[in-house]
């Protein structure tokens, strides 16, 4: 519309800036979960995410080495080193040698300590502790400096969540459950929902516009109804809670969508090709696995996006069908749960964990966007 | 077995029933009971044909039948009797709804659904409408829609600890990890808040998660609904001197008003069985509870079939007029 006469306002600058902002707003919070899952849990505990990317002050307590580790020089005792593990991990700005007085001297400076030997801290860590006797004792002694650290980040809290076999709150296990209960879960319906879609577009029958009507009814059937019903169900005919109750019930709960979705789009469909097919003595059964279904590849593709999202997210089918009280059969979603509860604080856990069961959904979104973006425009009831 | 052969299984027998039943139900049809041939070949193809769709339909229409219809009148029976100890149960009538209505929960959890449903879908389709047309007009537009559309992908409970890293809390002598303390406090709070705990206004901060969700879906809709404006009503308003807020809400929203409404009562029936996010943030407390959650305290924690079932048809009372309304909607387009 850009090259209509007057309508390149000049509120293109502002239109820049807001459209900024609102992506901000909307990326910010996922973020600042995916910031702290690469960070140790005390650098999530003393500075806000937003300042993961800066350097940051810390007051630390070192030791200088051990006193068997003097030389003689002269006439005086040196210890000589570096107060970090890895030199220049900090630069150290100040430092002290009594924790009453952490920062008493500049880096650089030279500290008399209390036993009469003397101490230099350079900016890096490098020390030189001189005492004119011999230093006695069997460690070092303490130095208080402050440093600033440089932006760390870890993967440490992804081996943990996803690859230490000792921790039994870690998401291996779920993962793998989440994948078990969504895959069958997607497939199934969409075959049961293409066929009954084919009648529903191409076949005649008495009663074909009260069943779509009745599809339309039931999208929108809130499935908190379904629960206690089917629950007691799945009890009297021996399934219980488990898998095979999951994913009959993703099965139900996802096929009205399904059915509206595929119905929409092979409607749409040339009635040409169908009727040439016929005419050449094609069956139904035919028409539908040799043209329906390779042309209503995108369709099917939207729902398969929808489908696998929503079981993957889905935490009420999972509490209600699925997970018994041994527990062995626990999703993601529902982990994590378990986590806000008992690891409130813990937020090097949580957010590596959330983030864990995140990622999947994002990579199909950025990935199949486009069908994604097609199947909610044909979806919502117009 | 381990859970991802029988995983695996299940998709082979499934898949493998499906296609079979499918194939061997259209065989039996054509070659058993209906022969196109013989004597009455005629008849036996009308008649084939009469049967076969029910063929098509019939896994489909058992499983809605089955886990959609069945339910909702199981419910409501559910929700009229009472179970005895030692199994069995009876009839009550009402008795489960006056129960209902005279718990503080209750009204709680409805009167904090009739703000999320004033709230949600308002500012979800109002923000996805400024997105569509902000976006609409700039170069790199496709990707801003892309990362407000975003949390579409991410769960309920994902958005719910992403949240309430945002809301955390620290002591106030020590530094802030939660952006929405800083920001407070930066722009001159005195102190931080717990922000999930004070009464009324928390549920707000909860409402902000849904919206946050769901603003990219309205903004998809309302999107391809503004590319679909005649350009030239647009032109025409542009001759006429209209200014750009001018276009917008007196040329475009008009235009684009059947597919807001859509959007907004897409967006309401969502909100109406919003469950996770309140489960997972507050699980109720501190006068959060809404309908869903209320119904699944109910039922799983208070084992109170009666009256979780009297509150699950509350939710289906709530939905039955969009469902009337798109069921009409449907029907008329069809015509």
């Amino acid at each position: 519309m850009d090259n209509i006469a007057g309508t390149k306002s000049s509120l293109t600058w502002a239109v820049h800036i807001s459209v900024a902002l609102l992506v901000a707003l909307w990326v910010f919070p996922t973020l600042g979960l995916l910031v702290s899952s690469f960070r140790t849990s005390d650098q999530i505990a003393t500075s806000g995410w937003w300042k993961a990317g800066f350097p940051s002050e810390q007051n630390l307590t070192l030791r200088t080495g051990d006193p068997d580790t003097q030389v003689q020089d002269g006439d005086v005792f040196v210890v000589e080193g570096n107060l970090f593990a890895e030199p220049g991990a900090a630069e150290i700005s100040v430092f002290g040698v009594t924790s009453q007085d952490i920062n008493a001297y500049n880096a650089g400076d030279t500290a008399e300590l209390r036993n009469g030997s003397k101490v230099t801290v350079q900016t890096n860590g490098d020390y030189r502790l001189e005492s004119a006797e011999e230093i006695t004792g069997s460690r070092g002694s303490r130095i208080f400096v402050t440093a600033q650290t440089p932006p760390e980040f870890t993967l440490r809290n992804y081996q943990n969540v996803l690859f230490d076999p000792s921790n039994r709150e870690g998401m291996a296990k779920a993962f793998f459950n989440t994948l078990t209960v969504t895959i069958p879960a997607t497939i199934i319906p969409i075959l049961v929902a293409a066929f009954a879609a084919y009648a529903l577009a191409w076949m005649d029958f008495p009663g074909r516009a009260l069943l779509i009507a009745v599809v339309v009814g039931l999208l929108v059937v809130p499935l908190q109804l379904a629960l206690i019903p089917l629950l007691k169900l799945h009890n009297e005919i021996g399934i219980g809670k488990g898998y095979l109750g999951a994913w009959l019930a993703h099965t139900g709960f996802g096929l009205p969508l399904a059915i509206y979705l595929l119905r929409n789009y092979m409607v749409g469909l040339p009635r040409d090709i169908i009727e040439n097919a016929k005419v050449d003595g094609a069956t139904d059964f035919q028409i539908f696995v040799k043209i329906i279904l390779p042309l209503s590849f995108p369709a099917l593709a939207s729902f398969a996006i929808f489908q696998f999202l929503w079981t993957w997210n889905d935490l009420l089918v999972a509490l209600v069908f699925l997970i018994d009280s041994t527990g062995e059969t626990t999703v993601m979603t529902k982990q994590i749960v378990e986590l806000l509860g008992t690891r409130g604080g813990n937020w090097e856990i949580l957010a590596t964990s959330a983030f864990v069961s995140i990622a999947v959904p994002l990579l199909v979104f950025f990935a199949m966007q486009k069908y994604l973006v097609r199947g909610l425009l044909a979806g919502s009831v117009k | 077995m381990h859970p991802a052969f029988q995983g695996l299984l299940t998709i082979i027998i499934g898949v493998g029933g499906c296609v079979g039943y499918y194939y061997f139900s259209n065989q039996f049809l054509d070659k058993v009971l209906f022969p196109a041939k013989g004597a009455n070949i005629g008849r036996n193809i009308n008649r084939a044909n009469m049967i076969r769709p029910w063929l098509f339909l019939f896994p489909a229409l058992l499983a809605l039948g089955l886990y959609l219809g069945y339910p909702v009148f199981e419910t409501l029976r559910l929700s009229l009797t009472e179970r005895l100890p030692g199994g069995g149960s009876q009839f009550v009538g009402l008795d489960n709804y006056s129960q209902m209505l005279g718990e503080p929960k209750f009204w709680e959890a409805l009167q904090n659904n009739f703000f999320w449903l004033l709230v949600v879908p308002a500012m979800s389709t109002a923000f996805g409408l400024l997105a569509a047309q902000l976006t609409d007009r700039i170069s790199w537009g496709n990707i801003a829609k892309s990362l407000i559309f975003m949390p579409m992908a991410i769960s309920f409970v994902g958005a719910a600890v992403i949240w309430k890293l945002v809301y955390d809390t620290r002591p106030i002598d020590q530094e802030q990890i939660g952006v929405l303390n800083a920001l407070y406090l930066w722009f001159g709070g005195t102190e931080p808040h717990t922000w999930l705990t004070i009464p009324f206004w928390n549920s707000f901060f909860l409402m902000a998660v849904l919206i946050w969700i769901q603003t990219g879906f309205a903004m998809v809709i309302l999107s391809a609904a503004l590319r679909g404006i005649p350009e030239e009503t647009i032109e025409a308003a542009i001759l006429d001197g209209a200014n750009p807020f001018q276009i917008f809400f007196k040329i475009k929203v008009p235009q684009i008003m059947g597919t807001i409404v859509v959007v907004w009562t897409t967006i309401t029936i969502v909100v109406l069985k919003v469950f996770d996010i309140v489960f997972a943030m507050t699980n109720g407390q501190w006068e959060t509870q809404v309908l869903a959650n209320y119904m699944y305290d109910k039922l799983f924690r208070a084992n109170d079939w009666g009256v979780g079932s009297a509150s699950a048809m509350v939710i289906m009372l709530l939905v039955t007029p969009i469902l009337i309304w798109n069921v009409y909607n449907a029907r008329k387009e069809m015509r």
